[in-house]
């Protein structure tokens, strides 16, 4: 680890720290406010698609209302992303003539892009003309964001809105929300810092792909297309699907460290403002800095394991003639060295974003054991756009419970009681996870199906197994990428993985919501512990950790670990 | 006032409740009561399974399986773990049963005296019903529960109560209610019997104790889906963890994987979960508290509001006469020779007060009076006034105002000075009551309401536990004023009427608090069914006992903050053993992980942090130190988690230090103690 290292970590905490206020209050004003921010810029636009879509902006919708709506329109983008690609051999945009992709490939792709996983079984260049890159994908990189921003909020309203007796038990509307995430933040971030990574390298074209010589006089064909557009919504709504199979490492998506950077940020921007905003909503702010620093602690922790494990040379590597003091530099890009690398894996990890600039599975096992236990913790460690909100909301209820029968009270969350009914959807909420994801390794683990299409023999082969069902489950879209996954087991079994370990999440999520929403609201007094000191910020990180890690550790222990120890062993499989 | 001389209280492992418990856990192995705690379910489930397997290896010899002696202790082991969840539940009951038990001999047959025409027909209590009028004179029982309607009585409760001093128990008012099973000891009343069979409070009492009234409480239920939750969530992990192995060519017994997910699953408080709920309503109950529902409990520890009557609560029940205050040139003497007189017929305490002030201050002995010439003048609210016509004299006594009235009728005045006086009376939270003789206003009296010792230092404890107290008083405020202040509640609702308590109570609650109040009255029923936690009074009505989800035996009104003690306790209990339970997992998953792989890979041998004799042993330790936990704990869910008033924040900080990193670190050393202590006794 170096200081330079260091500096560059902390410059970009301070940074995300810095934005999470101003943006978080913007995007208080955009869906709660009584005057939306920037309304002669925006407005018209919103008011035009309000009236295309025959929408009336003032009717809410109850949580059940408002989960029907969000599986529909999830459900009809599913839809459409799975034609155009089927059909794009006929289609326009495309230069390269590509043919039409495989049914179960385009299944994958098409669930992977609706539940904003963005695992992507496949090379962007080699296999998706550009009106599949821009419909059908891009699409789902603004809508998929947006559904995990209005899932949130509609949780959020649950637990704060107060319509006091016989009001009206509503979450909002998800068309609204689901309108003013794209007009007031999706689009217009996208298009300012898209340009701006247009001017910092980054290509932006639909002319078709160039064929160059190279120095050494061979012919060689390079890959463009319409990229800033996709990298900079692939990262602002925690996507992560490149628009080239090398994802962030490739130099047209990421070409220098400041365009590095940017991503980094873009990818916690969203997830950390919306902690500020909830605050807000809770009409405390503590309430909000309080995920704010559990999360941050768990991003911390993270960091400081991946950074340490691949500063240090892989001991399988031992032998060789190279120079070790750099540390673990397989499967990095040197303009971004160890420390933005696992800087990346940790962020991309944490938000459930999946974009990587260096390949995971080259880590050493306890630098790759971070994103993975990222991932497993549920991805509430700032988490997806929106996603890692309610995921974090709901880890909150868990916790809340807890601690209040420790303090001998029906445990109360910002004076709303948690009863039965919030356990039932919050354990309903925490079991999904698991059991999709643990029941698809233990399948794929003895099923010549699965293991087939494994490149590596041992525990890392175990590891890679594990980490594809849980990033498709967990809806971030890395990869431990020696997984050949797009045979028809892979796509159809990571298809389920990842649209189960997103609806069937979201709907408990948004039911606690419609559960709380309506509940008498006590006022705080000396008999209630505070939801916003450090105490309950520091319970929430354990809860969070004893749940992730008690679930997981006895596979991880004959994965990574196993691998860790053996290799210190001197012993590689 | 509580007594030392409570309910017979067992000692918390009494020989004879653990001989019947351990009987009674073995009749509970039965699957279909096991079934209702799943968590334990899960575990008797691994118990017969790892038996079966046992039996198998036995008769089969398979290759590759675990040695029979292992297969044999974890099995023995998981039947202990089923076993003393059981026990604990129990004991719990047993300590109950005893109680009831002790109940239920007082219930031996009382033949009653009942009235019917006007004559007296003797029957057994056990056919006398709702509406029978008795006769019970000295040294009889209490056939059943009802309301005295003529008589006044002494009445020993100590069967029910535990305190020992006799009670005056009489018609009329609010202390008429009379119980089945007390002992009349001395007068004659008649009683109307106030309930059915089977109904009355000891039957009620008896079920409640024996645990047959016992339903599972909301938050009871909240914790139990969280451990279900908690439980499905290691059936996964230990479930997938076979395949996950078999890829890494690790054979993994299924002895070992019961072993782990038992180890896993939170059985610790899911073995204890009824245990700690049935105690909390014992503990209730010696305190001489009757709640009708586990959910009233429950609800106690939630209180935000505590109502509390002022008299009888707050003061010494009633006013009484402390001094007499002249007018300009009227003896002190005279003054009390005629408040005698006026209080003479006067039965109310405040009349009674006045004479025994007379007698005691001023040396003025009781007389006889009677004849022709005397008419006595009972209290009437219209005229507010009282006293007698004797002799031709017109001897009153009255609100201030009443008797300003009443001398003015007949062509006197109020002095000036006794108007002062009385003003300065009232300021202080006292009441005046002027005295006349004909037109003449001789003086006042000063009645007084006398704040209850340690009263204050009571409400400063409801402060430290978050919970506002409100004093209700028929006073005027500026009374009203003067005795909260003095006795340190927080508010006060004077002049109250039955609506405006109403009203109190569902402003309140509109603003989310929850509510508890304490009443006697007939007139406090609606209230108390309107409280979220209603404590009637055992002294007082029917309608009153029947109005609230708790009934105090001791008449203590401040019992309650005994009762939220004892909600909290039974919340505070559950969550820290919860959270005891889950951090146990820590420690048994770096016993139980290595010994698991260690044979295939011995690379993962750091992961044995306890250096464990073998992984047979570690396996073993792991189990037993899970059963043994249960035991151990069972004191602590029986007598529930001690609850202090420093703040919810503190406590969190407190209970997580404790049985957070506790649950943590306490496993580390048990399993290696009993590592040790098998490996020294050479079973592995």
């Amino acid at each position: 680890m170096t200081i330079n290292g260091w500096v560059q970590i902390g410059l970009f905490a301070l940074v995300v720290l810095a934005i999470t206020k101003p943006l978080g209050a913007y995007m208080f004003r955009v869906f709660e406010g009584e005057r939306q921010p920037l309304r002669r810029l925006f407005g018209p636009l919103e008011r035009v698609l309000y009236r295309l879509c025959g929408v009336n902006p003032k009717r809410e919708q109850g949580w059940k209302g408002y989960a029907a709506a969000m599986l529909l329109f999830s459900l009809f983008g599913m839809v459409v992303t799975y034609a155009i690609q089927r059909l794009q051999h006929i289609l326009p945009l495309n230069p390269q003539k590509l043919g039409p992709v495989a049914s179960d490939l385009a299944l994958s792709t098409a669930a992977s892009f609706t539940t904003n996983t963005n695992w992507q079984n496949y090379g962007g260049e080699s296999t998706m003309s550009y009106l599949s890159q821009m419909a059908g994908l891009a699409w789902h990189n603004f809508t998929s964001a947006a559904v995990g921003i209005g899932v949130a909020l509609a949780l959020a309203r649950g637990l704060t809105r107060q319509p006091g007796p016989g009001g009206p038990k509503t979450l909002g509307s998800f068309w609204v929300d689901l309108v003013r995430s794209m007009v007031y933040v999706l689009l217009p971030v996208s298009l300012v810092v898209g340009l701006v990574l247009v001017a910092l390298g980054v290509p932006q074209t639909l002319s078709g792909y160039r064929e160059l010589t190279t120095l050494e006089g061979v012919k060689q064909v390079v890959a463009l297309g319409p990229v800033a557009s996709q990298e900079v919504i692939k990262m602002f709504g925690t996507n992560g699907g490149g628009f080239f199979n090398a994802n962030s490492a490739h130099p047209f998506e990421n070409p220098i460290p400041l365009v590095n950077f940017i991503q980094l940020v873009l990818i916690f921007a969203i997830p950390a403002g919306l902690t500020y905003t909830y605050g807000m909503m809770a009409r405390d702010r503590r309430q909000g800095w309080a995920l704010f620093a559990a999360m941050a602690v768990l991003w911390f922790a993270g960091v400081l394991v991946a950074y340490h494990a691949e500063s240090h040379a892989n001991p399988a590597l031992a032998g060789l003639a190279v120079d070790h003091r750099p540390g673990n530099m397989e499967g990095k890009e040197v303009r971004f060295g160890i420390a933005n690398s696992a800087l990346f894996a940790t962020v991309t990890t944490d938000a459930s974003c999946g974009a990587v600039n260096s390949m995971h599975d080259s880590f050493t096992p306890l630098g790759g054991l971070v994103p993975m236990v990222n991932i497993q913790l549920g991805e509430v460690i700032f988490g997806g756009v929106g996603a890692g909100l309610y995921g974090m909301l709901v880890m909150v209820v868990l916790t809340v419970f807890i601690a209040g029968l420790m303090v001998g009270r029906t445990p109360e969350y910002l004076g709303k009681k948690v009863e039965g009914r919030e356990m039932k959807l919050a354990m309903l909420y925490i079991l999904v996870f698991p059991a999709v994801v643990l029941t698809l390794t233990a399948l794929s683990s003895v099923v010549g199906y699965g293991t087939s299409s494994l490149n590596n023999a041992g525990p890392h082969g175990l590891s890679e197994l594990l980490y594809a069902y849980s990033s498709g489950a967990g809806n971030n879209g890395s990869a431990f990428a020696g997984l050949n996954g797009n045979t028809r087991f892979w796509n159809l079994t990571l298809a389920a993985d990842m649209l189960v370990g997103r609806f069937w999440m979201i709907i408990p999520a948004l039911a606690i919501g419609g559960s709380m929403v309506g509940k008498k609201v006590a006022a705080p007094g000396l008999g209630t512990f505070p939801t916003s000191g450090p105490t309950f910020a520091a319970l929430l990180v354990s809860v969070i950790l004893i749940v992730g890690a008690l679930t997981y550790f006895p596979a991880l222990s004959i994965g990574p670990v196993l691998e860790h120890f053996a290799a210190l062993a001197g012993k590689v499989f | 006032m509580a007594s030392a001389s409570k309910m017979k209280q067992p000692s918390l492992l009494d020989p004879t409740i653990v001989r019947q418990a351990a009987i009674e856990s073995l009749k509970k192995l039965d699957p279909r009561l096991v079934a209702k705690n799943p968590v334990m379910f899960v575990v008797e489930v691994g118990s017969l399974l790892t038996t079966i397997l046992w039996l198998r290896d036995r008769m089969l010899h398979p290759a590759g399986a675990a040695p029979g002696w292992f297969t044999l202790t974890v099995s023995i082991w998981l039947w202990f773990t089923v076993i003393f969840a059981n026990f604990a539940e129990a004991v719990a009951e047993g300590r109950g049963k005893a109680q009831a038990d002790t109940l239920r001999r007082m219930r031996r047959e009382i033949m009653a005296r009942k009235l019917v025409g006007g004559r007296e027909v003797t029957v057994e209590a056990s056919a006398l019903r709702k509406g029978d009028v008795v006769v019970i004179e000295a040294g009889e029982l209490v056939p059943g529960d009802g309301e005295i309607t003529e008589g006044i009585a002494s009445v020993d409760e100590s069967a029910i109560t535990g305190e020992s001093a006799p009670v005056i128990r009489e018609a009329g008012g609010d202390r008429s209610a009379v119980t089945g099973g007390t002992k009349v000891l001395s007068d004659r009343i008649v009683v109307r019997i106030g309930a059915d069979p089977g109904e009355s409070f000891l039957d009620r009492m008896i079920a409640l104790v024996e645990g047959a009234a016992r339903q599972k409480t909301p938050n009871e239920i909240a914790l139990h889906i969280l451990l279900v939750g908690l439980t499905l969530v290691f059936l996964f992990a230990c479930v997938t963890l076979v395949p996950i192995a078999r890829y890494s060519s690790i054979g993994l017994s299924a002895t070992a994987i019961v072993a782990l997910l038992v180890c896993l699953i939170p059985t610790t408080i899911g073995g204890l979960l009824s245990a700690i709920g049935i105690a909390g309503m014992d503990r209730l109950l010696r305190k001489n508290v009757l709640a009708m529902s586990g959910r009233a409990v429950e609800a106690a520890g939630d209180v935000d509001t505590l109502l509390l009557d002022k008299t009888g609560t707050i003061t010494l029940g009633n006013r009484m006469a402390t001094e007499l205050l002249p007018a300009p040139g009227v003896r002190v003497e005279d003054v009390a020779d005629v408040a005698q007189l006026a209080s003479l017929a006067d039965e109310t305490p405040e009349g009674r007060s006045i004479v025994v002030l007379a007698k005691e201050k001023y040396g003025l002995r009781g007389r006889e009076v009677h004849g022709a010439e005397h008419a006595f003048i009972p209290f009437s609210a219209h005229t507010r006034m009282s006293g007698c016509d004797i002799a031709g004299r017109v001897i009153r006594k009255g609100a201030v105002e009443a008797i300003a009235r009443h001398v003015a009728a007949l062509g006197g005045s109020m002095p000036s000075r006794l108007e002062a006086e009385a003003a300065r009376i009232g300021d202080s939270g006292g009441t005046p009551l002027a005295v006349s003789d004909g037109a003449i206003v001789l003086g006042i009296i000063h009645l007084k309401d006398v704040v209850k010792g340690g009263i204050k230092e009571r409400f400063d404890r409801f402060r430290a536990m978050g919970i506002r107290t409100v004093m209700i008083t028929g006073d005027n405020p500026r009374t009203a004023a003067a005795i909260a202040r003095e006795a340190g509640v927080d508010d006060f609702l004077a002049e109250a009427t039955p609506e405006a308590k109403m009203k109190l109570i569902q402003a309140e609650q509109a603003k989310g608090k929850l509510v508890a109040m304490t009443g006697d009255g007939t007139n406090d029923a609606p209230a108390l069914a309107q409280a979220d936690v209603g404590v009637a009074m055992n002294t007082g009505t029917q309608a009153a006992k029947e109005a609230g989800n708790m009934v105090d035996l001791d008449s203590n009104p401040t019992k309650l903050l005994e009762v939220v003690e004892v909600g909290k306790q039974l919340l505070m209990t559950r969550g820290t053993l919860t959270t005891f339970s889950i951090a146990n997992d820590v420690a048994k998953y770096f016993a139980i992980l290595p010994a698991l792989f260690v044979a295939a890979y011995p690379e993962l041998a750091p992961l044995d942090i306890m250096h464990l004799a073998s992984p047979f042993s570690a396996i073993l330790s792991a189990v037993i130190f899970n059963a043994l936990v249960i035991v151990l704990l069972i004191p602590l869910a029986l007598a529930g988690v001690k609850y202090r008033p420093i703040g919810a924040a503190a406590v969190l900080r407190r209970s997580l230090f404790i049985y957070g990193l506790g649950g943590v670190i306490a496993p580390f050393v048990g399993i290696k103690l009993i590592d040790l202590a098998l490996a020294a006794a050479g079973v592995i």
